[in-house]
């Protein structure tokens, strides 16, 4: 049989360097190779070719302060947290409390008890829908999403609204993909109970006007839950500035391991929440006749988390604090400006999703050229970007395309690496003539 | 890596994939299912005629990758004008082939579709190149409809062992 290349990649040909070094930031120049040097999986090959990874909305590297904290972690501080008094359990307790101080710095939250450790974005948004929606919503009650959702912010609403007889509402987008916000604030109704919205979408890489979104709600006693996976790796979150009364985001969109992720809450509406999972930790007493709840956020927190990979996130923030997110802002537009100029150069190429406001993500269709042949034929040239439906299956069907191929850029990219998209689209176009 | 990087889109697959052959509907279908692949969207239709044993007209129709266009293109040619148990052995040939569980030179039937082989090397792309074989499976059986992550995926559970 004859061997087709795969995904199969070469090991890194140089040493990771020193992990102690100090943040790539000269001034206000970013230093995108000081940046990269701190990525060992940079500097992979795949097909022979040098890898250039445009998957960033789907899941980002993480650089070598944050895998060496995780081998600390695992190799000096492991022990389970908030339970026993020897010196590994007070060590991963003070440190898996020290990377929520670090979160709850992150996005400017209030207070710690605000910031609720959970399995991901997903896990976060189910968390509200089965705490506060299963609470708070019922028969004839109205949820406003919008059409450029992700399926997790869609599906656990849906199944929400079946179970409780509550009727959802979208928010359309006009054909660049911008919310048509007079169409929103006229979806508000007596019934309206919550409106949940992606900061940025993950499909589109549209930035969605929240702050004025969450106002309007509010001025008619409407709480709002961000979808914050694609924005809070992209931009500096601050919840307060934006008054939400949950933002959800995942760790390993940002630098940080899977299996982590946060949800902020207001703090008033994390206590009026029913627990969404009981087990230890999540306690105050238990009896057979009654248990009383832990205090927010451990009431949140059933059963033993994923402590190693909340202090990795705690590592990943202090990294992109210490890149500051503002540099990695400027750097990640300019990488989109280029992107977007270069790509419209390409007869035959034509971007999805063309609203002013944008995160570095760029969906593209090629003329006559499925999506997965896109990626497949790109991924022989090194270039990883993702192709199908990205879990936004009705911002697909309202668009007209059943899939996109989406290159989605981290503050690692660089333009060169623009330049190896581009040459590697017009190699799959010489493909298919 | 000494591979050639274009190995799977050989000139015959994309060719099939520009000129589809029997793409279309029949006019009266005596057997006929549609097949989804919820991973990416991609959804295909076959319809065939069977008159006696043997199927005399097949046609398929769909939105799909080249691949998967061109691996129904290819399979209709190959079994038209086939018996029924012979177009059925052909299904089992071609996913075993597909999900690396028989190599191309072992296979007695699977003459020009031969170029599918190396699809077993990229696994997210299988199912791409099964669905139409799934789908005409699904046809023969007089299931209406079929998607790759059925209880009868052929990645999970060959065609035929049941």
């Amino acid at each position: 049989m004859k061997a087709l290349p795969s995904a199969a990649a070469t090991p890194p040909a140089t040493p990771a360097p020193a992990s102690t070094r100090a943040p790539a930031r000269v001034g206000s120049e970013f230093d995108v190779a000081r940046v990269r040097a701190d990525f060992p999986i940079l500097r992979l090959t795949v097909a022979g070719k040098p890898l250039v990874y445009l998957d960033n909305a789907a899941s980002s590297q993480m650089p070598q302060p944050v895998i060496d904290r995780l081998v600390r972690y695992r190799t000096t501080q492991h022990a389970n947290i908030n339970r026993a008094v020897h010196y590994l359990s007070e060590t991963a307790t003070t440190e898996y409390e020290a990377a929520r101080r670090k979160l709850r710095r992150f996005i400017n939250a209030r207070e710690e008890r605000e910031v609720i450790f959970t399995s991901g974005t997903t896990d976060g948004i189910n968390l509200v829908m089965q705490g506060w929606g299963r609470k708070f919503i019922g028969a004839g009650d109205e949820i406003i999403l919008t059409v450029l959702e992700h399926h997790s912010n869609i599906v656990p609403w849906q199944m929400l609204a079946t179970e409780k007889g509550a009727t959802i509402k979208v928010v359309p987008i006009d054909d660049a993909g911008e919310l048509l916000i007079d169409d929103y604030e006229s979806l508000f109704s007596e019934r309206t109970r919550i409106v949940c919205v992606g900061h940025v979408s993950n499909a589109l890489g549209i930035i969605n006007p929240v702050r004025r979104m969450i106002a309007f709600a509010h001025a008619r006693g409407v709480p709002v839950l961000v979808d914050g996976a694609q924005a809070a790796p992209h931009l500096a979150v601050d919840v307060q500035e934006l008054d939400c009364d949950f933002y959800a985001f995942s760790g390993h969109k940002m630098c940080g391991p899977t299996g982590i992720g946060v949800l902020y809450g207001r703090a008033a509406l994390l206590e009026a929440m029913q627990p969404f999972k009981g087990g230890g930790d999540m306690i105050h007493t238990v009896t057979f006749e009654k248990t009383t709840y832990n205090t927010i956020p451990h009431k949140f927190e059933a059963g033993t988390p994923p402590i190693a990979a909340a202090i990795g996130l705690g590592a990943a923030v202090d990294y992109l604090s210490a890149l500051g997110m503002a540099a990695i802002a400027a750097h990640e537009h300019s990488l989109l400006r280029y992107a977007t100029e270069r790509l419209q150069e390409l007869p035959g190429l034509r971007i999805i999703g063309t609203a002013r406001h944008k995160a570095a993500v760029l969906s593209f269709a090629l003329e006559g050229i499925h999506p997965h042949d896109v990626g497949t034929l790109l991924n022989q040239e090194g270039v990883a970007v993702r192709t199908g439906h990205h879990c936004a299956q009705p911002l697909m069907k309202r668009l007209g395309v059943t899939a996109t191929s989406r290159a989605s850029f981290a503050f690692y990219n660089t333009l060169a690496e623009v330049d190896a998209l581009v040459a590697g689209i017009r190699s799959v176009q010489k493909v298919f003539g | 890596m000494t591979a050639d990087p274009k190995a799977l889109y050989q000139e015959v697959i994309l060719d099939h994939n520009r000129k589809p052959r029997n793409y279309g509907r029949l006019d009266h279908p005596s057997h006929q299912a549609e097949g989804l692949n919820p991973l990416c969207g991609d959804h295909i239709h076959v319809a065939l005629e069977l008159t006696g044993d043997r199927v005399a007209a097949i046609a398929f129709h769909g939105e799909s990758c080249a691949i998967c266009k061109a691996s129904a293109s290819m399979m209709t040619v190959a079994v038209k004008g086939r018996s029924r148990s012979d177009a059925q052995a052909l299904v089992r040939e071609f996913v075993d082939m597909a999900t690396g569980r028989l190599a191309a030179g072992d296979a007695a039937h699977i003459g020009r579709l031969a170029v599918f082989s190396g699809i077993s090397e990229l696994p997210m792309r299988v199912k791409c190149a099964i669905l139409p074989w799934h789908t005409l499976h699904a046809a023969f059986a007089e299931v209406a409809t079929t998607s790759t992550e059925a209880e009868a995926d052929p990645m999970h559970t060959p065609i035929g062992d049941a």
